[in-house]
């Protein structure tokens, strides 16, 4: 059609353009031929439904599937489980700012409970080192290094995900690939997330993580954990919204241990806090040691200013208990109120 | 349908005509997608590990182009309102121009968001839960689409028209430019919602960020045009209207004008507060816990913009070799202040204090020029087939031989 004149020359010039072009592009995909299919969960993760439209029989084959890429990682067997809400429970944990000393056990127990990537390593909780006087996180020290804690001028505040009971979180994700539990646990379903991020920003308290590349743990940490399961008469579980090794590319977060919690077993950083420093129960049973907390302690949360409304109190202990056997002092008058009667006329008051 | 086919064929054949020039600016630019490909590959098999994206910093320099072209594809409507608000007919022939950038524009909005994904495979998980109208992210989603295809609308069937030697029926475009002028508005109000409605990044959660975005949009938009037009006047038989740079420079001129003034609001009311919440903008004028990357970039965008500002207010303005610079030092200008200058200080520090710095890698860089070459090279084809079918050399009856066009 155009002018050039389509002599044998041009044909043949033309077809050696189009083959060069073709294996320049060619060539450009070549990293590809590294890619691995199977971590991005193969036609049947492709296929998956979301967490929440998935029948029983779609989970089943789900956790089938979650229990043969564990082995396929990691070379161990393990026993993927789907682990549902309690009736009339709902998770509060409230943390003693008094007692902390700062030893970052908590952050490295949870590393180990909810089999996080090592390297990259992601930790869920992070411990601020912050000078006495300020309650303001701007001023704590993330990367405090000592041979012992704590330090006398300091408190250690530790931050993980405060299980908003308004996540800003939830709100903007595009997919619905996060949501908050019936008993307040704001969870991840790692099979639906597309990997944007918008989570991670919106959220204040800087409690989410991205899997940057595929998470990696060393096989004999898991098989030690086996080995430990087994001595128990256990086996080694890992459940879907919490604790399974997670797929590259996408967010996860601090599940309260959901995995425990619900069969009402105590989150992994409480238990092994030295200090006693951290408190976790339900929050709808009265009797329970948060309830009494909140009722009898002047707990605060972080950021409140933005109406989050964490289920995660902090705390000091006060060294006047208000018991019924305290003074009670004299109550002075507040600023008496001012009528004010419009449209009357001036200089004449009512 | 046939007439359809042959119709892209003939455009498709055309885009590798023209002089030396023209080839080596196109495989120039081909040769840089391909290793922006290569890199992106590459990020495909490492994860976004090859970035230098962390937990601290968790969107870079994607969602900063992202955002800087989402502004330039919104101001393809300042071609378009002189012309089918105000009946400004020195403006007609170059909506067309306008219009191309934005479809241009858009497709590397899209390219950057897919860069930007950690599980692009699973952009179909859009289609089954789309958390809408909750997420501000996917009312984006729906904008830029719905640009894109109003803009497609538009350019696809003038060009259509002019290749069948018919009037357009104004019944069939008319109406979609309308909508496209609101829409335009929308798009870049969206990405500035995306930002500014997170209540834990006080840095960007400020009512003044939309209209930023949008007088920095219809600042760099237009300059870009002129650009364009300036090479096209340069290097094409098709003559560009003095007066309708003059327009250009008019609508430049105020919008940069009302950008600078709204940043000059925005740095007030930080500093002069002072609170905990200016510290990213303490980091970004003048660092923060002795880090200072960003430091260098905003002085250098403020001084591109105060230059690019000096010269449209003074007599040198009407002269190319003083316009074309400054055209040029406000789009670098405003892309800066966009990028190292809003997305990147919105999350340093950290909403827990820490200052954690971002360096973007050589990998993601590559992939950044990729996606710009990918997109230059659309936006190139694309008016490399419009103009001879516009000035009516090109039709469904006329050959159109290569040497009428040098």
């Amino acid at each position: 059609m155009l002018a050039r004149p389509s002599t044998r020359r041009n044909f043949l010039r033309s077809g050696v353009q189009v083959v060069a072009g073709m294996g320049a592009f060619v060539s450009a995909l070549k990293p590809l031929a590294d890619f691995d299919v199977d971590t991005l969960g193969g036609v049947e993760g492709f296929l998956q439904k979301h967490y929440k439209e998935m029948s029983a029989d779609d989970m089943k084959a789900s956790l089938a599937r979650i229990e043969s890429d564990v082995k396929r990682r990691f070379d161990v067997d393990v026993v993927a489980r789907d682990i549902k809400p309690v009736d009339g429970v709902e998770f509060v944990y409230a943390l003693n700012l008094s007692r902390c000393v700062g030893c970052r056990k908590c952050v490295h127990a949870c590393v180990q409970e909810n089999n996080q990537s090592r390297s990259p390593e992601i930790q869920y909780i992070r411990v601020l080192e912050m000078p006495k006087g300020t309650l303001d996180i701007e001023k704590g020290n993330h990367h405090y290094d000592r041979p012992t804690v704590p330090d006398e001028d300091h408190f250690y505040m530790p931050i993980q995900c405060h299980q908003c009971d308004d996540p800003p979180c939830t709100k903007v994700c595009p997919v619905e690939a996060t949501w908050t539990e019936p008993d307040g646990i704001t969870v991840v379903d790692y099979d639906w997330c597309i990997g944007c991020r918008y989570c991670e920003a919106a959220c204040p308290y800087w409690a989410r993580r991205f899997n940057f590349a595929e998470p990696t743990i060393p096989k004999e940490e898991l098989i030690a954990k086996k080995d430990a399961a087994e001595a128990k008469g256990e086996q080694l579980e890992v459940n879907y919204l919490s604790n399974r090794p997670r797929p590259v590319g996408v967010v996860e977060k601090c599940t309260f241990c959901l995995h425990r919690t619900r069969e009402g077993k105590m989150p992994a950083c409480l238990e092994v806090c030295p200090v006693g420093a951290r408190k976790f129960g339900n929050i709808l049973d009265s009797t329970s040691e948060v309830a009494q907390i909140l009722k009898t302690k002047r707990v605060f949360v972080l950021k409140e200013e933005l109406g989050t409304n964490p289920r995660f109190f902090y705390y000091f202990d006060e060294r006047y208990p208000q018991d019924s056997s305290q003074k009670s002092f004299e109550g002075m008058p507040g600023m008496p109120e001012i009528t004010r009667t419009h449209g009357a006329s001036k200089g004449e008051p009512k | 349908m046939r007439e359809y086919t042959r119709f892209l064929q003939r455009c498709f054949r055309l885009s590798f005509v023209g002089t030396k020039l023209y080839k080596f600016w196109m495989l120039f630019l081909s040769v840089v997608a391909l290793i922006g490909l290569n890199a992106w590959a590459k990020q495909a098999v490492g994860g976004l590990a090859t970035t230098g994206m962390t937990d601290q910093v968790s969107w870079g320099l994607y969602i900063a182009n992202f955002t800087f072209l989402v502004g330039m594809a919104a101001a393809a409507v300042m071609l378009v309102i002189p012309v089918y608000v105000y009946k400004n007919k020195d403006l007609h022939d170059l909506v067309i121009f306008g219009e191309l950038l934005a479809v241009a524009a858009v497709t590397m909005c899209l390219m950057f968001i897919m860069a930007d994904m950690g599980r692009p495979d699973r952009g179909l998980h859009l289609f089954m839960r789309f958390n809408w109208p909750i997420s501000v992210l996917t009312w984006d989603v729906i904008v830029l689409n719905g640009y894109l295809a109003l803009n497609l609308h538009i350019c696809g069937y003038l060009i259509w028209c002019a290749y069948n030697e018919r009037k357009p029926g104004k019944a069939f475009y008319i109406p979609f430019v309308f909508l496209a002028i609101f829409w335009a508005f929308s798009i870049h109000t969206v990405t500035a919602f995306l930002y500014s409605g997170l209540g834990g990044r006080p840095f960007w959660n400020s009512a003044v960020l939309a209209p930023r975005f949008l007088a920095s949009a219809f600042a760099a938009g237009p300059a870009f045009l002129v650009l364009t037009l300036l090479v096209i006047n340069r290097f094409t038989k098709y003559d560009v209207p003095r007066a309708a740079l003059q327009t250009l420079r008019g609508i430049i001129t105020v919008a940069l004008t009302i950008n600078m003034f709204l940043l000059g609001c925005e740095v007030f009311t930080e500093f002069y507060t002072d609170s905990t919440h200016a510290a990213s903008a303490h980091y970004l004028f003048e660092g923060l816990g002795g880090k200072h990357a960003l430091v260098p970039w905003i002085w250098t965008a403020i001084a591109l913009n105060t230059f690019a500002l000096v010269v449209l207010y003074s007599p040198f303005k009407r002269r190319v070799v003083f316009y074309a610079p400054a055209c040029g030092a406000m789009i670098v200008g405003i892309w800066i202040e966009k990028g190292m200058g809003l997305i990147v200080p919105g999350f340093i520090p950290t909403p827990l204090g820490e200052v954690f710095e971002y360096v973007p890698t050589l990998n993601e860089t590559l992939v950044c020029f990729g996606i710009w070459a990918a997109g230059l090279l659309l936006f190139t084809i694309l008016v490399r087939v419009t103009i001879p079918v516009l000035s009516g050399e090109l039709t469904k009856n006329k050959l159109y031989s290569t040497d009428s066009f040098s």
